[in-house]
């Protein structure tokens, strides 16, 4: 029932933020920002009592919650909860509520909608980081996708529409072919195993030919790599993240970006085993490849949000490199990176907004020299400037170090190639902070310093950046119970134990 | 010895304090924490130094907390003292101290002084860090850490665009090197299943045999994240631009810190490099040829610090070459004379840099012998140190150790053994090229500022280091003292020798003194020796590498950027969408409301498919 609450409190504050616009233009915040911190608390609560969840649970789901829905068609409303969507649920709720607090100044048109918006889309990721029906599945993804076109096409800057027709576009191709994959995936299971149903725990091993597995999985594998990105069809984010208003972009990065991400782990790899060992090599090339050409072009950029975009498109690179390596190091190092890559490029985009409501421009060529003016925002930007060039004593390096020397043992070669964007990303991280902070400035600015709300938004990211840095073991242990057991060796030190695929 | 993690965590929680109330406690206060928290940490390794030493040298272990457990893969914030940790830690606060202690002079007028201090406590902990850590991936903690500090350091005048690039530099190219580090780890995590580092070396022996190739990549990609550091070839490149920065940054990253971390890794992984002897023969020939590279581009500087950095360059290639023939301790012994004549060479430069505001042209200096007798005598005593005066330097001892052993131990022959002198010929020659330079002839520019107490206290104190602490190892004909090598042999394996011989050392050092002073007599003679114009201007500039390193891999990276700035990928999706846009363009035409054009098409239409009927009917 909590599970279903999560999702439907979510969607009530939405609806109520809408109507109290018309008492007051301010109340939409206040609710906004309490429905969050209130489901924040509770996520977080339950990861507090993990042990305590798992002692009663014996399987690696805490929670689960069941209605049927269409029972002819085998659609039931069915919820789950193990340690991995509890952390994305942590995740969506706490950037959820920074994205209220960032908003604060920043929206002035039509805060109803706005936050009737934004909580709808968080209320749909919070839908697709639950559900265990895939038809409902299908549904949350879709849920997601309006409202986020709104966002970008309402309360963009100047290019928002083309921005948000783009996003849609591209996230509605992919999703309808994983529509038509989940379609397949239903009648092959009908016709091998004489149900009809869109339950994944009956999904799963589903007998299948080795051909239909694999085209079916390929229709999954696109609609998720559109949204992580992954090269070649990461062209969307760009636009997407620039253009959207602060809020929308710490949305789009931090949250969903990692339904790309959670849908590989928790859909890809385990209803298509065989398949995703097939492809592996190919999908971790094309990670690698990711790294480093979206490293490049953020490298080249001058605009401070495109800059932070493309750094997105390399970081999501490790993620797919990670996930098809198949080990326990590698998997949690994909979760670890889902989640301070959340944090650090939610943190690049608010200071970039912060910066914008300071300097009314994005544009690198228009700043430098902004340390003696803004030297609390120089320090904090320095911290995740350096969270995204993967210093180690912050979270982002836990993350890289797992999933690099846990696909190293699955592929050498093509991780090789990827250690070489630790490289590229020290060059792009430190072109932010010699563009922005440090030369002369043209101008004298007589700018203010870090405001109390933004302290209030700032703060807990860095808290939660350095902690994750040097004590990431209970996000490790939360994630533990759910990866799959042929991914539990964690080193082959025995040289000869390979991964064979479950037939 | 459960309190020995303050170590660190003082000067990390120095820097924590200067960062987030520098305004609160003022320039006194500001002081006081930067400087008090490594000279405390400073105190208590001198006390944990003498635990271990009366305790019998027991290595001890402190983990603090478990960082990373996955399966059975465990990573712990573990901090490990032995001789060879104790000997870094010793030298890292002590030195560190003493260039904090200088700072507060040096540094006085600047308005950022707060910023500095914590910078610098930052980077006294990252490197203390990175040598008391008990695995690979807290070391590499403390290397990186290590790395972002230069960068802020170098970097600290951020007004001038050029600071900028020389602190990137240093953290880019050091970088690439950690790249090859990281990989070593990714391949120690599958072959050994950890990275503890007595683990590591445990298993290492059982793994491999010697010259196996899996240890062999490791030890090179090892070697690779040493020489980034160390600005060793072919990544040394960034320190001589990292004198951008501040000089006591300079001294800090010259002697105390940062590039001995690649000796200190070396040092400390020393089975795998026994294990892989072709990775350990590159170490010693990295070694040899950096030292002479750098060598002659330190005597064709004009700018003094830039002379230093390269000395240092070249100092270090003597550590290099020590390892390269398994002269562990005597790279150890090298390192910490190096420390405290490196600290004064650099500290009394600052002093004579500061005094003529701000000038680093040694040909403008001049005469200053008379005008800052304190700084010169300070100052040559660091030089005879450097060019390894026989007796009374400590410089002698190390080095001389090191070119003896080039020769005589197992690992080395009389090839090291020539380029070793060579060096210290050429070392003699660019250091009182310097001295005669700076301090003697006529004054070229007057004296501003002498330096003040707490600028020339640090500096005394150095000068008689960088004399006396030769005294803690001297060779067999001379006293045979082995106090250092004796406290390192538990951690550090002793030099196994092709020959021994007493006669052979005396003419070694016998050669070496020589040509040290026959160096310094052709200088003297004359400060301008008549190398052709071009060959100079090509050492200046560190033997072209940054150019090759720009023509082959900056502009081309910059160019590629640039040229693909819009990202083509994104070509394919806009040439799909301006396809279906031209079809919609084209069909929408057709539909203009002109009856004619209509019937033509329905007739053109009906005409087309009658012949294709006809076609298929009669003809095919």
């Amino acid at each position: 029932m909590i599970l279903f609450l999560f999702i439907l409190i979510l969607v009530a504050g939405a609806f109520l933020a809408w109507l109290s616009a018309v008492v007051n233009k301010e109340l939409p915040r206040w609710i906004a920002l309490l429905v969050l911190l209130f489901e924040l608390t509770i996520a977080a609560g339950i990861w507090w009592q993990l042990d305590e969840a798992h002692r009663w649970s014996s399987s690696q789901w805490l929670y689960t919650f069941q209605q049927p829905w269409m029972p002819r068609f085998g659609i039931s409303f069915s919820l789950a909860m193990d340690g991995l969507s509890l952390l994305m649920l942590v995740l969506t709720f706490f950037l959820g509520t920074l994205s209220v607090l960032v908003s604060w100044n920043e929206i002035k048109e039509k805060t109803g909608f706005f936050h009737f918006n934004l909580l709808f889309v968080l209320a749909g990721i919070t839908g697709v980081f639950l559900t265990m029906d895939l038809f409902l599945f299908y549904f949350f993804w879709e849920v997601m996708l309006i409202p986020m076109y709104f966002l970008i096409g309402i309360w963009g800057h100047g290019n928002r529409v083309y921005a948000a027709f783009k996003f849609f576009i591209f996230t509605q191709a992919g999703g309808l072919l994983m529509l038509l994959s989940i379609l397949g995936l239903y009648f092959v299971h009908a016709h091998n195993a004489g149900a009809y149903t869109f339950s994944y725990f009956d999904l799963l091993n589903t007998p299948m030919a080795v051909e239909t597995g694999r085209w079916l999985m390929l229709g999954f594998l696109v609609a998720f790599i559109v949204k992580l990105p992954a090269v070649p069809f990461h062209t969307w984010l760009p636009d997407a993240h620039t253009e959207a208003p602060t809020a929308g972009s710490v949305v789009l990065a931090g949250l969903l970006l990692k339904t790309g991400a959670y849908g590989i782990l928790r859909f890809v790899i385990p209803l298509f085993p065989e398949a995703s060992h097939y492809f592996a090599p190919g999908v971790m090339l094309i990670g690698a490849i990711g790294i480093l050409y979206g490293g490049k072009l953020a490298y080249a950029q001058t605009d401070f949000k495109r800059l932070v975009a493309y750094t997105s498109v390399s970081h999501m690179g490790f993620v797919l490199l990670g996930a098809f390596a198949f080990n326990a190091l590698a998997y949690q190092g994909v979760v670890m990176q889902m989640i301070t890559h959340g944090i650090s490029t939610g943190a690049l985009f608010m200071i970039a907004g912060s910066l914008y409501e300071r300097l009314h421009t994005r544009e690198l060529g228009k700043m430098g020299g902004l340390w003696p003016a803004l030297p609390g925002m120089g320090v904090v930007t320095m911290i995740f400037v350096m969270a995204s060039l993967g210093l180690p004593g912050l979270g982002n390096f836990v993350a890289e170090f797992l999933i690099l020397a846990g696909s190293w043992q699955a592929q050498p070669w093509i991780t090789a190639l990827a250690t070489v964007g630790l490289v590229i990303a020290t060059i792009y991280s430190l072109r932010i902070m010699q563009k922005v902070f440090f030369g002369t400035s043209m101008r004298e600015y007589k700018l203010p310093d870090l405001s109390i709300r933004e302290g209030l938004m700032l703060i807990p990211l860095i808290a939660a950046i350095i902690w994750l840095g040097l004590y990431p073991q209970p996000v490790i242990d939360a994630v533990k119970p759910g990866i799959p057991l042929s991914f539990q060796t964690t080193t082959h030190h025995q040289q000869d134990v390979v991964i064979h695929p479950p037939k | 010895m459960q309190w020995i993690y303050l170590i660190p965590a003082l000067p990390f929680l120095g820097a924590l304090i200067l960062v987030l109330f520098s305004r609160a406690i003022g320039k006194t206060g500001v002081s006081l924490i930067g400087c008090g928290s490594v000279g405390i940490a400073a105190l208590i390794t001198l006390i944990a130094g003498g635990q271990f030493i009366g305790g019998g040298w027991q290595q001890f272990t402190l983990p603090l907390w478990n960082w990373l457990s996955i399966g059975d893969f465990n990573i712990g914030i573990t901090l490990h003292l032995d001789a060879l940790s104790l000997a870094f830690t010793f030298v890292i606060t002590f030195v560190g101290f003493l260039i904090h202690l200088y700072s507060t002079g040096y540094m006085a007028d600047d308005p950022d002084y707060a910023r500095f201090f914590a910078c610098m406590n930052l980077f006294v902990g990252s490197m203390l860090m990175l040598v008391l850590a008990d695995n690979l991936l807290l070391l590499y903690l403390g290397w990186e850490g290590v790395g972002l500090c230069s960068y802020l350091l170098i970097g600290f005048w951020y007004k001038d665009p050029a600071n900028g690039a020389a602190a990137r530099k240093a953290f880019i190219v050091t970088r690439v090197g950690d790249t090859a580090m990281a990989i070593a780890l990714f391949l120690l995590v599958q072959h050994t299943g950890s990275l503890q580092l007595s683990t590591i070396l445990a298993r290492a022996t059982q793994l491999w045999a010697q010259g196996d190739p899996t240890v062999t990549l490791i030890a090179f990609l090892l070697l690779g994240g040493a020489v980034g550091k160390s600005a060793q070839l072919p990544l040394q490149t960034w320190l001589p631009d990292a004198m951008a920065g501040p000089t006591p940054v300079s001294a800090l990253i010259h002697a105390a810190t940062m590039v001995t971390a690649g000796v200190y890794l070396i040092a400390r992984t020393n089975i795998l490099f026994i294990l892989a002897p072709a990775a350990q023969a590159t170490v010693a020939i990295v070694g040899a040829v950096t030292l002479i590279l750098a060598g002659c581009s330190a005597f064709v500087q004009t700018d003094i610090k830039r002379v230093l950095a390269y000395s240092t360059i070249s100092q270090i290639g003597y550590m290099f070459l020590a390892l390269g023939v398994g002269a562990w301790s005597a790279a150890v012994f090298h390192f910490i004379t190096h420390a405290f004549f490196k600290a004064l060479l650099f500290m009394g430069a600052g002093a004579v840099i500061v005094a003529l505001h701000h000038e680093q042209d040694m040909f403008r200096m001049g005469g200053l012998r008379k005008s800052l007798p304190g700084v010169f005598w300070v100052f040559l005593t660091g030089a005879a140190s450097l060019v390894a005066i026989p007796f009374i330097s400590a410089g002698f001892y190390s080095k001389d150790q090191i070119v003896w052993l080039a020769w005589s131990s197992a690992n080395g022959n009389i090839g090291y053994w020539l380029v070793a002198i060579i060096g210290a010929f050429i070392t003699a020659m660019y250091t009182f090229r310097m001295v005669f330079l700076v301090f003697f002839g006529e004054e070229k520019t007057h004296v501003h500022h002498p330096p003040g107490r707490s600028m020339m206290i640090p500096l005394y104190i150095l000068a008689v280091c960088s004399t006396f602490a030769g005294f803690i190892e001297l060779p067999h004909t001379l006293g045979h003292i082995t106090m250092l090598s004796d406290l390192l042999r538990p951690v550090l394996p002793s030099v196994p020798l092709q020959f021994e011989s007493t006669g052979l050392e005396w003419v070694s050092q016998g050669v070496a003194a020589l040509l040290s002073f026959l160096g310094i007599y052709i200088i003297w003679r004359s400060l301008y020796i008549p190398f052709p114009v071009g060959l100079k201007e090509f050492w200046k500039n560190g033997w072209g590498f940054d150019m090759a390193y720009d023509r082959i891999f900056v502009r081309p990276f910059v160019l590629l950027a640039r040229w693909n700035r819009r990202d083509m990928v994104d070509k394919l999706y806009t040439g799909l969408a301006g396809l279906t846009r031209s079809f919609h363009r084209a069909m929408s035409a057709t539909q203009s409301g002109v009856l004619r054009w209509y019937i033509m098409g329905i007739v053109m239409g009906a005409v087309l498919i009658l012949s294709v009927i006809i076609w298929r009917q009669y003809v095919v």
